[in-house]
């Protein structure tokens, strides 16, 4: 075991190392491999890569919701500032929560954030009636509030619960995170971020928490550190049996 | 006579028409005062974005939302960080339901009601978006908006919004 793992890990470095050599630039501009996540703002998005998110949970603390708080502080949902002021909490916005697991026969706990699972095939999006949920060729699964009703079937469909209607007029939105009431929303993966090259706020705000539980990256891209763990025992979707092939995993469930 | 009584009576109704068109000139109805945005020009000719900017926004809002296109030229929240002042004062801040607001100053005075602000934000924001030239894109060009297409695909529609 020990030693097929020097191997591997001899490949990886051989194989990083390769790629890493034709990441480089023959002329300006010109590069024998594109980059993945350099995308120039003026083209569309493309299937060559598949974003994904690994939850480390043997890293998530309890009791630690750095995570939740980055992306309200990012798409301005929730907190104190918030204009859901007639809502009920289980109304009010929720694009990533803090799960807590027990096993009630071994009494072993787990932490862990929930949020939109990003599926390869969305029953968000099956059941839409108007188009507005749609996947992107990217694999981010999104609402497009100009389009949305506010029938709330997608709400219905997810099995993982992750969206929420807004129900009262809002006021102050972010720039980057358009949201009005009527429509319903979701986690977007921070798309204007991945857009321009960066992380979602969560995974930033976990790693400056110094955890890095939270894993963001191009499972299409074999050399990734998302894709190089996705190999590891012990990695696993929620829900794996409805096959709908989740962009996000948990370790250590 | 009753040719001549039909006759007057078109001319009647003619002269009704043509005051109801007028009396809101005569009654001297406020043009509306447009705030003048930064810089000397605006991403198309004026008289093109006055006609056309609905079709533009409209456009870039799919291509952005489906497919990641995030050029600056056409996008709502350009728009705003150009055209509405950002008050230092917060509370002083013109928001899109004051007709002093860009957007609403020509939206009041033509009757047009616009949903974008139920969700955009109407007062400027640093969008984090790389930065790129605001007036010539980069690499060749965005796909070009034929407006001429765009104008006939909207009377096809009978004009309504979408």
């Amino acid at each position: 075991m020990s030693e097929n793992r020097t191997t591997d890990e001899g490949r990886r470095q051989f194989l990083g190392g390769t790629l890493a050599l034709g990441g480089i630039a023959v002329a300006p501009g010109v590069f024998l491999v594109n980059v993945a996540g350099a995308k120039p703002a003026d083209q569309p998005v493309t299937d060559k890569v598949r974003w994904g998110l690994l939850v480390d949970t043997t890293r998530c603390a309890d009791g630690c919701d750095a995570c939740v708080r980055a992306c309200q502080e990012e798409n301005g949902w929730g907190g104190p500032d918030s204009n859901e002021v007639k809502s009920s909490d289980e109304q009010k916005a929720q694009w990533i929560r803090k799960v807590h697991l027990r096993n009630k026969q071994t009494g072993s706990t787990h932490s862990l954030p929930l949020m939109c699972q990003h599926c390869e095939h969305p029953p968000c999006a099956d059941v839409c009636p108007t188009g507005a949920s749609f996947r992107r060729a990217d694999g981010i699964v999104l609402v497009d509030k100009h389009t949305c009703i506010g029938c709330r079937y997608c709400m219905m469909a997810c099995p993982y619960k992750a969206r929420s209607f807004i129900h009262e007029e809002l006021h102050g939105q972010k720039v980057n995170a358009p949201r009005g009431k009527g429509t319903v929303e979701s986690c977007t993966f921070c798309v204007h971020r991945v857009d321009n090259d960066r992380e979602p706020a969560c995974v930033e705000a976990c790693a400056a928490e110094g955890r890095r539980a939270l894993i963001f990256g191009d499972m299409k891209d074999p050399d990734s550190e998302i894709s190089q763990r996705l190999k590891r025992l012990g990695v696993r979707q929620l829900r794996a049996d409805l096959g709908l092939n989740p962009g996000v995993h948990y370790e250590g469930v | 006579m009753a040719r001549f009584s039909a006759l007057t009576g078109r001319t009647a109704a003619l002269a009704a028409v043509l005051a109801l068109l007028s009396a809101p000139v005569l009654a001297g109805a406020p043009k509306p005062e447009i705030p003048r945005g930064k810089g000397d020009q605006c991403v198309e000719p004026t008289e093109v974005m006055r006609r056309h900017h609905m079709n533009f926004i409209l456009h870039q809002r799919d291509e952005t939302m489906h497919r990641g296109i995030r050029t600056k030229k056409h996008s709502l929240a350009e728009c705003i960080n150009c055209h509405v002042p950002k008050a230092e004062d917060p509370a002083r801040q013109v928001h899109a339901d004051s007709p002093k607001h860009f957007c609403s100053s020509c939206h009041t005075y033509t009757a047009v009601t616009i949903d974008c602000f139920g969700c955009h934000s109407d007062v400027p924001q640093e969008t984090g978006v790389a930065k790129e030239d605001l007036v010539v894109p980069v690499h060749g060009s965005a796909p070009a908006l034929d407006l001429e297409q765009e104008a006939a695909r909207m009377v096809q529609a009978g004009g309504k919004a979408e």
